[in-house]
């Protein structure tokens, strides 16, 4: 039987939902659930501003077709796929493609200062993957003025009271309580195991409690830190998802990481240069002398070798993302062609992406805030010099696996419980922590729209879940919190107790320099195998780290031993994926394995966390029934393929990626402007 | 072939909110490319000071890394910035030992972190959002010209960092004074063809008592901003809003 209020419980509680993290996906999932009614608690690790979604650039993909190229979200959907290598159910990104162009209206009426065209329209501009004009910006840092539209609308809603069904305002409720700095533990689970809270840690006061909610929804990032230096915030260590998948959340597709092929190193961290450069015309280059001594605006245009352009015609420097950095490594690290260096005497690992060739008006209205981060950070200017630049990691096409509930024209059944749903009752997952949109390879300025789409069905997959509940989380016995608590209580003091030798960022180093340099864009097994071995070696030193620090007061470092767990955790899923997949598929690459395999290979790997003595491990399943409201469902890795066929991709052919830009490309001029 | 420089880092470090502040002294080994937050790595990677002495790790706040999250601000050198833009060779191109505190306009958390919820208060206060109807299709938003884009784009840029809050000396103990962060995103909320139509409630958050004629005209803030956006003259406008609807306003009701 279901609740009488969907609002407020028997015993006058008000019934909220938990999200977890405050990026795109979670505010999204957080805004649809207070229009339903649902109000929130809404916990991040940092302040939601400064989440991952910032740090996104060019733009939001939405086939709005106002250049007039035959543009659709039929296109939109089929060349996701195709970019993917065919691994993403189809099913969720036709939702997605259908749903783009609503999306960037809403934005806009959110207030998200897109740039404009002369009418006073959005403007679009292109991205890699596809040849249309399809993607809207907001100059380049597109993601923070997207957060920041979301981030307003949630924070209206904490000024919105809670009303119960009547209209009746519930006096010191508002909709949405935000938990700011504040680390996601675990999932609370009651006696069934359905999902009824979790537990979290106030990473200032270092206070571990435990908060009831009906359901909860993670929208916690990607794992980026595992591998040290990557183009993420240093918040990405997968924790939270991690924490999931321990707790018996199934993850999929974990050894698809995409590589971004334009970054600048850093000490630090390696700093993304926007796709949005090549898709306004930026290209890529080295000079076709190896020993080329003269500094890369003073190499003649005949002596540069275009290689994107002249191996991929079609595409040219819009290839997808996964083989562009396979390029690029290929000239670098097997050719030895990357940029020479006179001072070491060595070709470094760092080709030409050059921007000098366009107007300077363009560049500073379309382009300022990326080349900013060039100006900034490599101490030169990208106005007048081409940018050195090369691949870093960039996003997780993998993450917890979530259900989809298929709709009769091919989308999904919005507010069906089923969508976003992880097979742990109770828990749902939206964003870059879910599987459910990229399939091998993500295409850029897809991941925007993925997370805000994923908060939209999410947020109404949750409140029909909610209203369909027959017992409230909050009439849960409390020893079920208690017990929680007391138990990641336990977890945190015994890592104060630590007293080994090991340095828990060191460890960390050790893993992130193994896992960046053999588990990314080129992939062997007998690599793997000792990449596998290092993770043992690592979790074998985890029980080895000394913490120096037990003070109370924002204890960075033992939050760290927590996360360096979770991420060895994580290491384990993306290098055992790897080593078993014994195909290439997107941005999974095996030479010994070159080409797609969709016999054997065609299929989500589905993973389960398992323990061996001190050591993790992985356990794969080919299918799983997950409870919901009192139903049993059933999953498999079967790809649901019943939109486009697959069929082997081929970017050397302009319009190879759909039917329609095939045909636009044979009669005008869309292809090929910035190639 | 690789430098063997070191870089001396002066940290004012504080155990808690309650605690003695002390300063420490570290010394990192020089990395190509190195910035403020990775001397700041290398301390945790082995947290011993000049005098041998093995101390906690300091505690610092960050995310992106890219000066578009406004967290890892702090004092560096004795001016306001992002530590994550601080670039080692420009700091201290001779070897000048840097130094390191946390912001002084918010309350201490520790070491270099501080706590600045009053900013994200302050936009409650004056309802820096747009009255959205709710995310339901609606058709698209209403037309822009490029020019209104290129004005409002600059100020929708600020990261909520606390730059200008630190820098201005009107925000003190002894001050309400909202600060200049807010009031610029008044402006920007006040240019958008649907937020104009609320512009009044947001004008009327700024009128009296630590609004924005506490600005005490120093232009500080225009001077430490990261992202460059002009706070001055967003003072001044929203200045001028709130007069007209001061002297006028009346009339319309």
């Amino acid at each position: 039987m279901a609740q009488k209020s969907s609002i407020v419980t028997e015993s006058g509680k008000v019934r909220r939902v938990i999200v977890v993290g405050g990026g795109l996906a979670g505010l999204m999932t957080v805004i649809k659930l207070c229009e339903a009614g649902v109000p929130v608690d809404l916990f991040s690790l940092v302040p939601v501003k400064r989440s991952h979604s910032v740090c996104a650039q060019g733009g939001i993909n939405a086939s709005v077709n106002t250049k007039g190229e035959g543009d659709s979200p039929q296109v939109h959907m089929e060349e996701t796929v195709y970019g993917g290598d065919f691994l993403a159910n189809q099913p969720p990104v036709n939702g997605m493609a259908h749903a783009a162009p609503g999306i960037v209206y809403l934005l806009d009426r959110m207030g998200v200062t897109f740039n404009r065209t002369p009418e006073g329209l959005l403007d679009f501009r292109r991205f890699g993957g596809t040849l249309f004009h399809r993607t809207a910006f907001a100059g380049a840092t597109t993601g923070q003025q997207l957060l920041y539209a979301l981030d307003e609308q949630v924070r209206r809603y904490e000024t919105v009271d809670v009303e119960n069904e009547k209209g009746v305002v519930i006096r010191g409720e508002k909709m949405v309580r935000k938990f700011e700095f504040w680390d996601f533990l675990n999932v609370v689970r009651d006696e069934n195991g359905r999902t009824v809270g979790i537990v979290a840690q106030d990473t200032k006061t270092m206070k571990i409690e435990a908060f009831v909610g009906e359901a909860v929804c993670l929208a916690t990032g990607g794992p980026g830190i595992v591998f040290g230096k990557s183009t993420n915030s240093v918040i990405n260590t997968g924790t939270a998802a991690s924490a999931a998948y321990q707790a018996g959340a199934c993850y999929a597709n974990g050894e698809f990481i995409q590589v971004h092929p334009t970054s600048i190193p850093g000490a630090d961290k390696l700093r993304l240069i926007s796709e949005s450069v090549r898709g306004e015309g930026g290209r890529v280059w080295v000079p076709k002398d190896p020993k080329e001594k003269r500094r890369g605006r003073d190499v003649p245009e005949k002596e540069r070798e275009y290689f994107l352009e002249d191996k991929y015609p079609g595409y040219g420097n819009l290839v997808p993302r996964d083989i562009a950095s396979r390029e690029l490594f290929l000239k670098c690290f097997h050719e030895n062609k990357g940029i020479f260096n006179t001072k070491s005497g060595k070709n470094e690992l760092e080709v030409y992406l050059d921007v000098t060739h366009l107007p300077q008006e363009l560049l500073h209205k379309k382009l300022a805030g990326v080349l900013e981060i060039y100006e900034k950070f490599a101490n030169e200017d990208p106005y007048n010099n081409p940018m050195r630049i090369f691949p870093g990691v960039h996003y997780s096409m993998g993450g917890l696996w979530v259900d989809f509930d298929k709709s009769a024209d091919g989308k999904l059944t919005v507010g069906s419980p089923r969508n976003q749903a992880t097979n742990i009752e109770g828990l749902y997952a939206a964003g870059e922590c879910e599987y459910a949109y990229h399939g091998a390879n993500r295409l850029g300025a897809n991941s925007l729209l993925s997370c805000i789409y994923g908060g939209m069905v999410a947020g109404p997959a949750i409140a029909s879940y909610v209203n369909n509940l027959s017992r409230s989380s909050f009439d849960v016995n409390s020893t079920v919190f208690e017990t929680a608590k007391k138990a990641e209580q336990a977890k945190y003091d015994g890592i104060l107790k630590m007293s080994g030798t090991e340095n828990a960022y060191r460890i960390h180093e050790d893993l992130a320099k193994t896992m960046l340099r053999d588990c990314t864009i080129e992939r062997h097994n007998s690599v793997l195998e000792k990449v596998l071995a290092k993770i043992d070696e690592c979790e074998e030193r985890w029980h080895n780290i000394g913490v120096t620090d037990t003070g109370p007061h924002a204890n960075q470092g033992a939050q760290f031993v927590r996360h360096l767990k979770n991420m060895l955790v994580i290491a384990r899923v993306i290098a055992q994926g790897a080593k078993n997949r014994d195909e290439s598929r997107g941005a999974h690459f095996k030479p010994d394995f070159k080409n797609r395999d969709d016999e054997n290979w065609l299929r989500t790997t589905m993973a389960f966390y398992g323990e061996a003595g001190k050591k993790s491990e992985v356990k794969y399943v080919r299918s799983l029934d997950y409870p919901l409201l009192g139903m049993t469902i059933h999953a498999t890795d079967t790809v649901d393929i019943s939109l486009v066929k697959p069929r082997p991709r081929k970017y050397e052919q302009a319009g190879a990626a759909s039917a329609e830009a095939k045909a636009a490309k044979s009669d005008d001029k869309t292809a090929g402007k910035a190639g | 072939m690789a430098e063997k420089r070191t870089i001396r880092l002066k940290i004012l470090r504080q155990d808690g909110p309650n605690d003695a502040g002390r300063w420490e002294e570290f010394d990192v080994a020089w990395q190509p490319q190195m910035n403020v937050i990775s001397a700041l790595m290398e301390i945790q990677k082995n947290p011993v000071t000049v005098d041998g002495k093995t101390v906690t790790p300091v505690a610092w706040e960050s995310s992106c890394l890219e000066e578009v999250c406004g967290a890892c601000t702090m004092v560096i050198n004795g001016r306001v910035r992002q530590s994550c833009s601080a670039m080692i060779d420009q700091l201290s191109p001779n070897g000048e030992p840097i130094t390191l505190a946390p912001m002084t306009k918010f309350p201490h958390v520790r070491d270099l972190i501080v706590d600045r919820s009053r900013m994200f208060d302050d936009l409650k206060k004056v309802k820096a959002w747009i009255n959205l109807d709710g995310s339901h299709e609606l058709g698209p938003g209403p037309r822009q010209s490029p020019e209104n884009q290129e004005e409002t784009y600059p100020l929708s840029r600020c990261m909520t960092c606390g730059c200008c809050l630190e820098a201005c000396p009107q925000v003190n103990d002894r001050s309400k004074f909202i600060g200049p962060s807010a009031i610029s995103q008044v402006r920007l909320f006040n240019l958008h063809p649907s937020g104009k139509m609320h512009a009044v409630d947001r004008l009327e958050a700024l009128m009296g008592e630590g609004g924005v004629q506490d600005c005490g005209k120093a232009q500080n803030c225009v001077e430490v901003c990261p992202k460059e956006i002009p706070l001055v003259d967003s003072i001044a406008v929203v200045s001028g809003q709130t007069s007209k609807h001061l002297l006028f306003g009346w009339l319309l009701k």
